[in-house]
């Protein structure tokens, strides 16, 4: 009995300390929210990939940032798009970022208690179109939610959340957000043992989600 | 028909995927459940294969449930006929195709279902030619249309599907002008036969048009 528990701990360690060197960051401003994500894609110690997606948009206006199980991961992303898409489809509305995140929040609740869970962290990023606000949510596999104005994911959470915490503040222009971010992805450069090949920034507001070129290729200098 | 709020009465014009578009004829109620099928196997088809749907597929998806639900227990066929409108990914070729309750499917340049079908067929037989413009597509179906609808603009509905482009509902006024055009022609059209006309040469042929409106 002790020996089934102890090889449940030492899994669950091994799928968390993966999936930590996977790096979620997300933050809103005054009309905008942006989402990053590392672009390593990891076995173990194996780096598979340095261009990886870790992003799938669900409509017009919200994106989806996820790290976790690889499999679980990708698997779980489209099949929420999958039934966002249907959703506006049927009803010829687009859901808003906080029921997609309800919607998400349910499904990863329901996940968890079956039989094989999906084991995926996630960040939702949106802009509501209607009430023009931005939104960022943070869930856990355990089907946690929580509306933010800053997020990260993974052991950016350890680095960066201090950063914003400074220097953050919900009216910001787009440009001194991605300025933030700089300070935030510099200082993942800086301290973390692991290449993590940069990060892929992209960009929700009224006009939808797009991709900003983020230089990481400048070496970052440490004490 | 007076009093029916035709702008949020629900539209015989849906769409299954961002890229297909599918206009029925008939029972409403049926039209919704094949619908939503089209729609979940739309999806479906996008999470297992990473690729939209052609709009060949979907359509023998529909016809395909059309057909099961003509030959299997307890169940009555769908009562509804469907134009299936869009493009393909990456393609720039148009295709529509029609489905029928049988489960029979069909590719076609330009046809019509539903009420007074046969009318705007021959009609759009005899005035369809390859290669229009969008202008010129959009006055012929309005044309068409004015054949076999009495009460104009206000009950016709117009979708427009292009390559690469989400749907594009065409907005009332626009039809009202296509309308007003349109009348405006045929009036001038009139007017020069019966200048043009002399007494005892041939019959004018009296037009009719068929009643009641179209489901097209």
């Amino acid at each position: 009995m002790p020996r089934i528990l102890l090889n449940l701990i030492v899994h669950h360690l091994h799928l968390s300390s993966a999936s930590k060197m996977e790096n979620l960051l997300g933050l809103t401003g005054k009309d905008f929210t942006i989402v990053a994500a590392s672009k390593a894609a990891m076995r173990g110690a194996t780096i598979l990939k340095a261009s990886d997606d870790k992003t799938r948009s669900l409509n017009k206006n919200t994106l989806m940032a996820f790290s976790g199980e690889a499999g679980d991961t990708v698997h779980f992303a489209e099949f929420v798009q999958a039934n966002i898409q249907l959703y506006s489809m049927r009803n010829d509305t687009e859901l808003g970022p906080p029921a997609v995140a309800s919607f998400v929040r349910g499904e990863l609740a329901r996940s968890l208690r079956s039989k094989k869970p999906y084991t995926v962290n996630l960040l939702l990023g949106g802009y509501d179109p209607i009430t023009k606000k931005p939104h960022l949510f943070w869930l856990d596999y355990l089907a946690s939610v929580a509306p933010l104005p800053y997020a990260a994911h993974g052991y950016a959470q350890y680095y960066c959340l201090s950063i914003l915490d400074k220097h953050h503040h919900p009216d910001i222009e787009l440009e001194q957000g991605l300025k933030i971010l700089r300070m935030c992805t510099d200082e993942l450069q800086r301290r973390l043992p692991i290449d993590f090949k940069g990060m892929l920034v992209k960009v929700i507001d009224k006009d939808g989600v797009r991709e900003i070129d983020w230089d990481s290729s400048k070496a970052v200098k440490s004490a | 028909m007076k009093l029916q709020d035709t702008r949020i009465t629900p539209s015989k014009l849906c769409l299954v995927d961002t890229h297909v578009c599918l206009a029925f004829a008939g029972l409403n109620a049926d039209a919704r459940i094949l619908v939503d099928k089209a729609r979940i196997e739309a999806q479906s088809h996008r999470l297992t294969v990473e690729d939209p749907v052609t709009i060949e597929y979907i359509t023998k998806f529909v016809a395909g449930v059309q057909q099961r639900y003509t030959q299997s227990g307890g169940v009555r066929p769908f009562g509804i006929s469907t134009l299936i409108v869009g493009f393909d990914k990456g393609d720039g070729t148009p295709r529509l195709y029609q489905t029928e309750p049988s489960g029979i499917f069909s590719a076609w340049k330009a046809n019509a279902i539903g009420r007074s079908s046969k009318t705007v067929r021959e009609f759009l037989e005899r005035n369809h030619k390859d290669g229009m413009d969008r202008d010129e597509t959009i006055k012929l179906t309005v044309k068409s249309l004015l054949e076999v609808v009495q009460t104009g603009a206000k009950n016709i509905e117009i979708a427009i599907m292009a390559a690469g482009k989400t749907i594009e509902m065409l907005p009332v006024e626009d039809i009202e002008s296509y309308v007003k055009n349109i009348e405006s022609e045929k009036q001038e059209e009139a007017a020069k036969k019966k200048t043009g006309r002399t007494p005892g040469q041939g019959t004018a042929a009296i037009l009719t048009r068929g009643s009641g409106s179209a489901d097209t």
